[in-house]
């Protein structure tokens, strides 16, 4: 089995990152249901970016997608900067009015 | 080169006029401290003249900006509608009294308000998937603020942390999608896509993962089932005004983005017959049409019936608008000209009643101070007026004749008959049966029931009543004389080639 696995480790190509992004993206996803802290959360939300980021990299460095894969990977750190300082500032505002940050303790909207 | 980059300029006017509207918001308002309705005067001028640069737009159809926009008549068609959105929207903060203990910000709604309009105006024309990722967020950041806007509330600071959370996760989903889709076709141009897509790719899975996940980004957008969650606790949260425009326009801009993207990479134009069956290209593995057409029938069935039990109207309303957003959808499961072109006749007419629905809700909660509709008992008699105008506005949410509404689900239903759907037009059909009896409901608690003893007649200052005047005016005329309507809806589409 060992001898297998460590040639198709030892010269990583495509394959190899996307199933890395989409590891990344499980796990974002899990963090986003299974988390009840709101900064969990969105470090949830960060990790489902990134792993898109990673893809677009990989593409752009393994396809015919030319560089274009990267500009787009550098707009959405930008856009992923943008979204986290504003959900911070929500999540600061949500701290004072309900004195906690956790989900399931902010339940007044419901119907 | 600088040639093609000076004519895209002439040809971006109205963006550029929306950009230095939010300038001058920001700085009108350091000048301006303590006069609250100087920054709503301002962006209501900039929609004006980014209104009238867009009506000269009208009729022309070229790719701007090395092909990352369009400028075409359905993309101009949509900017209209999202800039008449506006500047209701705009009025109706400035009568509000839900921003009156804000003044001293009202610089800063405004401004997010023109950044959000911003990213409408660019996603109804977007033709590059990064544009696309990114009017979709320009649109959702500022939202996101402005539903949490009045932050002494605990409602509206629990909306806009439910509302940043969705948002995110789902535009995250739809990105990944997009990376996905980008890699696969090697493009990031929704024709080159389409080209990459018709010359055979060797991963079809992918290409459909793909379809989904970005289907997840725009339903949440649209807010259709199984996307819908959020709207309900976000529209009872946000104010009024915003409530409104993200049940209106965000949704039309959505819906455009939509359209856009099926119409131009997704669909196999070979394989579409006369009466508007549509293919994506591999359909074999997931036939699209069919599920798009469920997720118009569960929204039509889960936001009809469980607006039934609600009796918040901002909530109810919410519950509306996943139920019409469904309907707007059937016009997608049939991309013929006849589909296409009803969805965008619903838009229309959606704008004007929607409008108009949560406006008199304003007014209401603004003189009695309620949003339930159990307490909605009597009002009809202590406001005769606003009662009248939201009962039409009701009655024509509901879909009867005369009235708008009428004749947007006669168009709808009737393209999906002729393209043989019978089973979506049925639910379509008992469903808007069943909505009937919610709407009415706020109709009888308002006319049928006598005020309490002493209460005096409501006063509304002669601006609302000029506002409802002008909403219900399209309301009711477009349920009778139409056509016009129709042709320009007609036009607005020749350009994608539909049968």
């Amino acid at each position: 089995m060992e001898l297998m696995i460590t040639p198709w480790l030892a010269e990583p190509g495509l394959v190899h990152f996307l199933i890395v992004s989409a590891l990344l993206l499980s796990l974002g996803l899990m963090a986003v249901l299974s988390r009840r802290n709101v900064i969990m959360v969105l470090m949830g939300v960060e990790l489902i970016l990134n792993s898109a980021n990673i893809n677009l990299i990989a593409f752009s460095r393994y396809t015919s997608l030319s560089l274009e894969g990267q500009m787009i990977a550098l707009f959405v750190i930008i856009i992923a900067a943008a979204e986290a300082a504003v959900a911070l500032a929500i999540v600061l505002n949500m701290y004072s009015r309900f004195n906690t940050v956790h989900l399931d303790e902010i339940d007044s909207l419901k119907g | 080169m600088v040639e093609q980059i000076l004519h895209s300029i002439s040809q971006f006017y109205p963006e550029i006029i929306i950009v230095l509207t939010l300038c001058a918001i920001i700085i009108g308002d350091l000048f301006a401290k303590g006069n609250s309705n100087s920054a709503g005067l301002i962006m209501l001028d900039g929609l004006i003249l980014a209104g009238i640069a867009t009506l000269f737009q009208i009729g022309t159809n070229e790719a701007v900006f090395h092909e990352v926009l369009a400028v075409d008549p359905f993309a101009v068609f949509l900017k209209i509608l999202v800039i008449l959105a506006a500047v209701f929207v705009v009025l109706f903060s400035m009568n509000s009294s839900e921003l009156k203990e804000y003044q001293s910000r009202t610089g800063e709604f405004y401004m997010l308000l023109s950044g959000m309009v911003l990213g409408m105006l660019l996603m109804v024309g977007a033709t590059n998937l990064l544009l696309m990722y990114l009017v979709f967020e320009i649109t959702s950041i500022s939202s996101y603020v402005l539903v949490g806007f009045t932050k002494k509330s605990r409602r509206s600071s629990e909306s806009s942390m439910k509302y940043i959370i969705f948002g995110a996760v789902s535009s995250g989903i739809m990105l990944y999608g997009l990376s996905l889709l980008i890699g696969v076709t090697g493009a990031t141009d929704i024709f080159a896509v389409n080209a990459a897509l018709n010359a055979g790719i060797s991963q079809p899975v992918i290409f459909n993962l793909s379809v989904a996940m970005i289907l997840v980004g725009l339903g949440f957008k649209i807010a259709v089932v199984p996307f819908h969650f959020w709207a309900p606790d976000i529209y009872e949260g946000a104010t009024f005004s915003i409530a409104a425009i993200l049940a209106v326009a965000s949704k039309i801009a959505a819906l455009g983005l939509l359209v856009r993207l099926f119409t131009v990479s997704f669909i196999d134009i070979g394989t579409m017959s006369e009466s508007g069956v549509w293919q994506t290209i591999f359909t074999d593995d997931v036939p699209w049409d069919i599920v798009i057409g469920i997720m118009a029938a569960l929204a039509m069935i889960v936001g009809n019936l469980t607006a039934l039990m609600q009796d918040n109207i901002k909530r109810m309303l919410a519950y509306s608008s996943i139920a019409h957003a469904g309907y707007i959808l059937m016009g997608v499961v049939i991309f013929s000209e006849q589909g296409v072109s009803s969805i965008l006749v619903y838009t229309f007419i959606y704008l004007f009643m929607n409008l108009g629905a949560f406006y008199t809700a304003m007014l209401f909660s603004d003189s009695f101070h309620t949003e339930s509709i159990e307490e909605y008992k009597g009002l009809g008699h202590r406001a005769p007026m606003e009662g009248i105008a939201m009962t039409i506005f009701l009655v024509s949410l509901t879909g009867l004749p005369p009235t708008g509404g009428f004749i947007a689900k006669l168009y709808i239903f009737g393209a999906a008959v002729s393209a043989g759907w019978i089973w979506l037009v049925a639910i379509a059909g008992i469903t808007t049966v069943i909505s009937l009896y919610y709407y009415i409901r706020v109709v009888r608690n308002m006319f049928l029931y006598n005020p309490d003893e002493g209460a005096s007649r409501a006063k509304f200052n002669i601006r609302s009543k000029v506002m409802l005047g002008v909403l219900l005016v399209p309301t009711l005329l477009l349920g009778v004389y139409f056509t016009p309507l129709v042709e320009f809806a007609k036009q607005s589409i020749v350009i994608f080639g539909l049968k």
